[in-house]
């Protein structure tokens, strides 16, 4: 966590935090495995009402912050999230909606985005890679597959990118019911995380349904990126640190030869080399999350930094900690488990580490020929 | 005088950046010249920013200090960048003993030393590691005792960086043996060139010099000179090694611009690119992820300190959490340095005579891999750091040691 938090800040993270443990502790998360929609719609609108849909949405359209720094507000309640392993579509939602308070038209500022605020409507984001759009005149059609989208299944609107045959970009909010879209659930290891492939075939885009221009898409779509890593790195920021206390609290009750295995040496050298990327995690998370907040010419490069960082190191830190529980760390029982799917899935979605290891190649030496 | 009377920081800034326009020299990058030219140029700039009323913008006014907050060092340091500074100057001098004067000098050793010291006329060391073992730095053998109105000092220090040009020094030595090894130590003040000190130079892998080691014969030091109080020298070191972690981190109040050693990931990637460019590398996968790998390790190191040292001001880490930036710039470092290697091929150990431009860069890689180690074992090894981490951050358990509560005259040392 930030270690700089305003007093609603800290209010924020707080009071998400005690919400979690009451509404959806491991037991709940767990219960949800077989649900089709991996969450509790009631628990959802519940959190809508704390704040979780809104950080990123302006006041004119319902929205607000609480710092005036939306997307670290938001950061905080992801890191939560991911204390919790918790289910619920908090990425795609968001940054849905701050793309429509952003840059849609009036009828779908007035018609989506109070249901994304209240939690009575989901959406799904689609992600930066484009469909091919056939353009004649002012009708625009959609072709193409996106192969894995977070909560489509469950979703009553997606934001798809699309690629016209002049290479011109541009983004359209389509209900997830539209004439010529498939939606197929897929399955995957995290319990309550829902993903799933869409194809379009000849879907039409009417121009109310456009969100931005063509001008304007190339930066929304960057922005959008930027914004789902910060939320992400939180996320699995959040995750290791509960990991890693439960690490060092588990080491320092078990006895083994007579004493803690805490007192050993090899392994307290461990544990401090875990201290030690928890808080790189939390540091990068932090100067990313403020960056694409202030939009900063660093933003760009220090969204890719923090998800390289974090989707290398998480993943091992929170092995490590399960070769340090033994035997129990590989059980179904333990909560161990929930977390290591959760970061293995956060390390492979949304850019893995080696893609936006390219990003940042690429913002420094110019795109590879 | 309450923080509200004080020059407001935008204000500070402002005045700040039109004094350097106008007063300091562009930077040349010469944060790693050690040679005595450099040194009395370094000298002169910190004359200079004292008599423009900007040294010692966190130190006591009382001192010859400016008497500001750390949000004035932090706004100067970015005032700073384009402009040469006395950068040697900031670690160990500024920002590590001349800070540890400020917490436990008595009023006539702050009043004699930190003007002296803020003018440029004073460069000042540790003498805390022996040549019978650094990471038990309690176990000092160097000895003091009292006579009269003096103590009398005899035995040995190493590894203390630029002491044969340096005038004054902290020295930890043992003034009681009939208790346990942290409550039989004194801090004193020693003045280098002194008779009975003999200073000499440690040749070091790179072919520097920097290192010294310092032999004691029956050197008199007065009582005046004890830095807090007799016997209780380990509270003293303890602060110093404090102040150390902070201004090796980057994160000193004490130290204006870049530190040397400074783990907070300064500079920049433009060496590698060039390397990559010069090698026809930059457009190979493989060499372009190390090349991202370097550069993001560089911003976490940066935004590491950032993280800790705030959190240590604002007391949301403890003071051992220093330890973290310390362990992070050594082992970060190691991994940089072998990317850099991996990407600088062959011509980082074998180089044309008149190396110039990559092959040149690529040499001085090869000669960087020599030292590499050399930042995980001063100030405290990655062993040490991670078993302070480990029970002074974490709280878990202490390692067994067989001196503890044992008189010092008792305890065995050195090799068997």
């Amino acid at each position: 966590m930030d270690l700089e938090l305003s007093e609603d800040q800290a209010l924020l993270a707080a009071t998400t935090r005690r919400f979690l443990d009451a509404e959806s502790p491991t037991t709940a998360v767990r219960a949800l495995e077989h649900d089709p929609r991996g969450f509790d719609p009631t628990v959802w609108r519940k959190g809508a009402e704390l704040g979780w849909t809104s950080l990123l949405v302006a006041e004119a359209d319902g929205g607000g912050s609480v710092s005036g720094r939306g997307v670290c507000d938001l950061a905080l309640v992801a890191e939560e999230f991911g204390r919790s392993v918790a289910p619920g579509p908090l990425l795609p939602v968001n940054v849905v909606a701050e793309a429509i308070s952003r840059s849609a038209g009036e009828r779908l500022r007035a018609e989506v985005l109070p249901g994304l605020l209240d939690g009575t409507a989901i959406a799904a984001w689609a992600g930066p890679m484009p469909v091919t759009a056939d353009v004649d005149g002012d009708r625009t059609v959609l072709t193409g597959r996106i192969p894995i989208v977070e909560a489509a299944a469950q979703a009553d609107h997606v934001l798809v990118t699309f690629v016209d045959r002049d290479g011109t970009t541009g983004q359209a909010l389509l209900p997830t019911t539209t004439d010529g879209m498939t939606i197929t659930p897929l399955g995957g290891l995290d319990l309550v995380r829902r993903f799933a492939s869409i194809d379009l075939d000849g879907v039409a885009v009417a121009p109310d349904q456009r969100v931005g221009d063509d001008a304007s898409a190339d930066d929304a779509i960057e922005r959008q990126v930027q914004v789902a890593a910060v939320l992400q790195c939180a996320e699995v920021a959040g995750a290791i640190d509960q990991v890693f206390t439960m690490t060092v609290e588990y080491l320092g009750d078990r006895y083994s030869m007579g004493r803690p295995l805490a007192s050993y040496q090899a392994l307290k050298h461990r544990l401090a080399e875990h201290k030690l990327t928890v808080e790189t995690c939390h540091a990068i998370t932090t100067a990313a999350a403020r960056a694409v907040a202030d939009r900063t010419d660093e933003a760009a490069d220090l969204a890719s930094v923090a998800q390289t960082w974090l989707g290398t190191h998480a993943t091992e830190l929170v092995q490590d900690c399960i070769q340090l529980h033994g035997g129990i760390g590989v059980t179904w029982e333990h909560d161990l488990h929930l977390y290591l799917r959760r970061v293995t899935v956060d390390r492979a979605t949304h850019g893995t580490p080696e893609d936006h290891a390219d990003r940042i190649a690429d913002l420094l030496l110019g795109a590879a020929s | 005088m309450s923080t509200d009377d004080l020059e407001p920081v935008e204000d500070f800034r402002e005045r700040a950046r039109v004094w350097l326009a106008a007063n300091m020299p562009p930077n040349i990058d010469a944060y790693f010249d050690r040679t005595d030219e450099r040194r009395t140029v370094e000298d002169q700039l910190q004359r200079r920013l004292w008599d423009g009323g900007f040294a010692g913008i966190c130190f006591p006014a009382d001192y010859g200090g400016l008497g500001l907050t750390p949000a004035h060092q932090v706004a100067f340091n970015g005032e700073v960048v384009p402009y040469d500074m006395p950068y040697s100057l900031n670690v160990p001098t500024l920002g590590i003993l001349a800070a540890t004067l400020v917490d436990f000098g008595s009023h006539e050793q702050k009043a004699r030393h930190l003007p002296a010291i803020l003018r440029g006329e004073e460069r000042w060391v540790q003498f805390l590691s022996e040549p019978s073992g650094g990471s038990d730095l309690a176990g000092v053998r160097t000895r003091a005792d009292r006579d009269g109105d003096v103590f009398i000092l005899n035995g040995s220090k190493i590894w203390s960086s630029g002491a044969y040009a340096a005038q004054f020094s902290m020295c930890l030595a043992r003034t009681n043996w009939d208790v346990p090894k942290h409550r039989g130590l004194t801090m004193f003040l020693l003045p280098i060139h002194h008779p009975g000190v003999t200073v000499e130079q440690i040749r070091q892998v790179d072919g520097s010099m920097e290192f010294c080691q310092e032999f004691f014969d029956d050197v008199e030091i007065p009582v005046e000179n004890v830095i807090g109080e007799v016997d209780d020298g380990w509270t003293v070191a303890t602060r110093l090694l404090v102040h150390e972690r902070m201004a090796v981190g980057g994160g000193s109040q004490y130290t204006s611009g870049r530190s040397v050693g400074h783990g907070g990931g300064g500079g920049d990637d433009n060496d590698l690119i060039d390397l990559l460019r010069a090698r026809g590398l930059a457009g190979d996968t493989d060499a372009r992820r190390l090349l991202a790998e370097s550069h993001a390790r560089r911003l976490v190191a940066r935004h590491l300190v950032e993280r800790v040292t705030g959190g240590l001001r604002s007391g949301a880490l403890p003071a051992p959490a220093g330890s973290l930036m310390k362990l992070f710039t050594a082992t970060n470092q190691a991994r940089r340095v072998e990317i850099a290697l991996t990407l600088a091929g062959p011509e980082a150990v074998v180089w044309p005579a008149d190396a110039e431009g990559a092959t040149e860069i690529a040499a001085g890689i090869g000669r960087a891999t020599l030292g590499r180690q050399g930042i995980a074992l001063g100030g405290g090894s990655n062993e040490i750091q991670r078993n302070i981490i480990s029970e002074r951050v974490l709280g878990l358990p202490r390692e067994a040691a067989a001196d503890r509560d044992v008189p010092y005259k008792d305890v065995r040392h050195g090799s068997r």
